[in-house]
């Protein structure tokens, strides 16, 4: 298009825009106002009538009636609960921290300029993000099986027992792996992004001072992925407080060991649909929602003040 | 080579190592380390992509093949095209309706998403309005709101409307991208430049004309990376159509898998020939993602990178 003659007539009428902008303010909100709207009927309306829903109990006789925080206290009682965002929470420790660092020497290696067929790493590693955790989860099913298991196989090659990986002391970690594989590849994507809008005369300033690659990493790159890196961060938060998909398609194949309460979502999950109780669902899955708010809040704390201090 | 703008810049890292002439005395050095780094990344690498090769090669197989050869290398007959010719015969063709619903699905919701976010987010960047600022760190806040708290009460309003089991009950609540809006907003703020606007006003078009016939254009690799991001989201959604819908001709790919693997999971009589189908399907379903990501690729990493500007 006529990029160059749009710029002329910008420059020279400049001057004259300038008195007449404030008072296109308002047109904003014509824009803004189809997702607002959406937003309204899909995020904060269902969050309201969760709110308003779990504080009402159904009865046999009489319907429903008012309960109060009923619903909250029994569930802040609930061990089945308590220990499911217990598991999540471990979950969140070991299987985040790992799954970043990951990421994060990925996107680091990537951009390093150390690297050959450094494209082709970083396709293939993005790779798994394209598939869904379902068939993701299928998948690693299938790998860990005991009958044709590709691990089971190896195993029995060199003369061992059959790895169990979703026994009571291995199930959650097999989870973690399936995370894991699901999204280095997402996390990477985003720091590698965030590494490529790094300032070039940055490294050149490096450069000029002797610095190598391993120095420019630590010292300049990744100062500058801590916005990215907390992105990523509430991101994991949100995303391993609401595990649902992975232990959902694995009980099946462990039923004994992964139960209806195994995460706190799957716990709502089956409290609504197979038991009924749906205002104790709602109570249920508000107070998890309450949880991740103060879970990504704290994280968010934590790495301001690290950053001040 | 001092190059820094999007477009470039992945060329960089090839020139790096390819033509890196100030640098020549540390050359052999940076060669030594890059084939210690190169093998790490390799094993990495073969993390991430082995496990679909074994998927590939266990769509090559008949059910009872699977058990009785080994998962990494093909077994003596070749079945995979009896096995995709039965995965979409299977239950009178259901699976290519599952795949049809997955795209109608992602496509309608992704559009619609990235639309809403690109409008939203053009106008909370270049129109102070009156409230812009609480209003955005309120769609901001709401990323943290699990989707999946939300969805238990949706079905609930939804099935007081009639929405329940209809592709509305998948696609509405899919239309919110908070994340998307984020990004549209921080990507307008330097795509479009606000002299381009005036320019637009100057020539007496409205703001809705100056955001369609100038804006746009420029929007465009923010708008396909928030499209991509938002067709994944919905494609691989699972909990969402798993409670909305309990017809499985609306299914989508992923609950009609998921359907298959637990009738498959006794793995005898009559379902173990399903075995051999949830495994061809699952290498089926995510073909088309693999390949829209690869094609697209030069579009949504400069839509990223923008968004990883500020954070």
């Amino acid at each position: 298009m006529s990029n160059t003659a749009t710029a002329a007539t910008a420059a020279s009428a400049s001057r004259k825009s300038r008195r007449t902008g404030p008072s296109h303010a308002n047109s904003g909100y014509l824009f803004v106002l189809p997702f607002l709207l959406v937003f309204l009927a899909m995020l904060v309306l269902p969050l309201v009538y969760a709110a308003y829903l779990s504080l009402f109990r159904e009865q046999l006789i009489g319907g429903t009636v008012f309960a109060g925080l009923e619903n909250y206290t029994r569930a802040l009682s609930d061990d089945r609960l308590i220990e499911g965002v217990l598991r999540v929470a471990r979950f969140f420790l070991i299987q985040v921290p790992i799954m970043l660092l990951l990421s994060l020497a990925a996107a680091l290696a990537i951009d390093s300029g150390l690297l050959r067929f450094a494209k082709t790493f970083r396709l293939g590693i993005f790779v798994p993000y394209a598939v869904p955790a379902v068939v993701a989860t299928l998948m690693w099913g299938y790998l860990y099986g005991p009958d044709f298991g590709l691990f089971a196989q190896i195993a029995d090659k060199l003369g061992l027992g059959a790895p169990q990986f979703l026994s009571e002391g291995h199930a959650l970690a097999s989870i973690a792996n399936i995370v894991t594989w699901e999204f280095v590849g997402y996390n990477m994507i985003i720091l590698y992004a965030a590494l490529r809008a790094v300032p070039h005369d940055l490294y050149e300033a490096a450069a000029v001072d002797g610095a190598g690659a391993w120095r420019t990493a630590w010292s300049i790159k990744l100062p500058a992925l801590r916005p990215a890196l907390l992105l990523c961060l509430i991101f994991s938060v949100i995303g391993s407080f609401q595990l649902f998909s992975e232990p959902k398609l694995l009980q099946p194949l462990a039923p004994n060991v992964i139960d209806s309460s195994y995460t706190p979502n799957l716990y709502a999950y089956s409290l609504a649909f197979t038991g009924q109780e749906v205002n104790y669902a709602a109570a249920v899955s508000f107070l998890l929602g309450l949880v991740i708010v103060v879970a990504s809040y704290t994280v968010l704390l934590v790495s301001n003040r690290r950053s001040r201090a | 080579m001092t190059s820094t703008s999007p477009a470039t810049s992945s060329l960089r890292t090839a020139g790096a190592t390819a033509t890196a002439p100030p640098t020549r005395h540390r050359r052999s050095l940076a060669q030594r380390r890059s084939s210690v780094l190169t093998l790490g990344m390799l094993a990495l690498l073969i993390y991430f992509l082995l496990p679909l090769f074994w998927l590939f090669v266990a769509s090559t197989k008949t059910t009872s093949d699977l058990f009785s050869s080994f998962g990494l290398w093909f077994a003596g007959d070749f079945s995979l095209l009896s096995n995709i010719h039965d995965t979409f015969t299977q239950n009178d063709g259901v699976f290519g309706r599952w795949m049809l619903n997955t795209v109608f699905y992602s496509v309608v919701s992704a559009g619609g998403a990235a639309f809403l976010a690109a409008l939203g987010g053009y106008g909370f960047a270049k129109y102070r309005f009156l409230g812009n600022n609480v209003l955005f760190a309120l769609v901001l806040g709401s990323i943290m709101v699990p989707t999946t708290a939300l969805a238990i009460p949706t079905y609930l309003l939804f099935s007081e409307v009639g929405l329940v089991n209809t592709p509305w009950a998948i696609i509405l609540p899919s239309l919110v991208s908070p994340f998307g809006l984020y990004l549209m907003r921080i990507y307008a703020q330097d795509a479009v430049p606000d002299s381009l606007i005036e320019a637009g006003r100057i020539d007496g078009a409205g703001e809705m004309r100056i955001f369609f016939a100038l804006a746009l254009r420029s929007l465009a690799p923010g708008i396909v990376t928030v499209l991509l991001f938002t067709l994944v989201a919905t494609w691989n959604n699972y909990f969402l159509p798993l409670i909305m819908l309990n017809d499985p001709d609306l299914y989508p790919v992923t609950v009609g898998l998921a359907s298959w693997a637990a009738q498959a999971v006794g793995g005898s009589g009559s379902n173990a020939e399903l075995l051999a189908l949830v495994v061809t399907g699952s290498m089926l379903s995510i073909v088309p993602l693999i390949a829209a990501f690869l094609l697209l690729q030069r579009y949504w990493q400069s839509g990223l990178s923008a968004g990883g500007v500020k954070g």
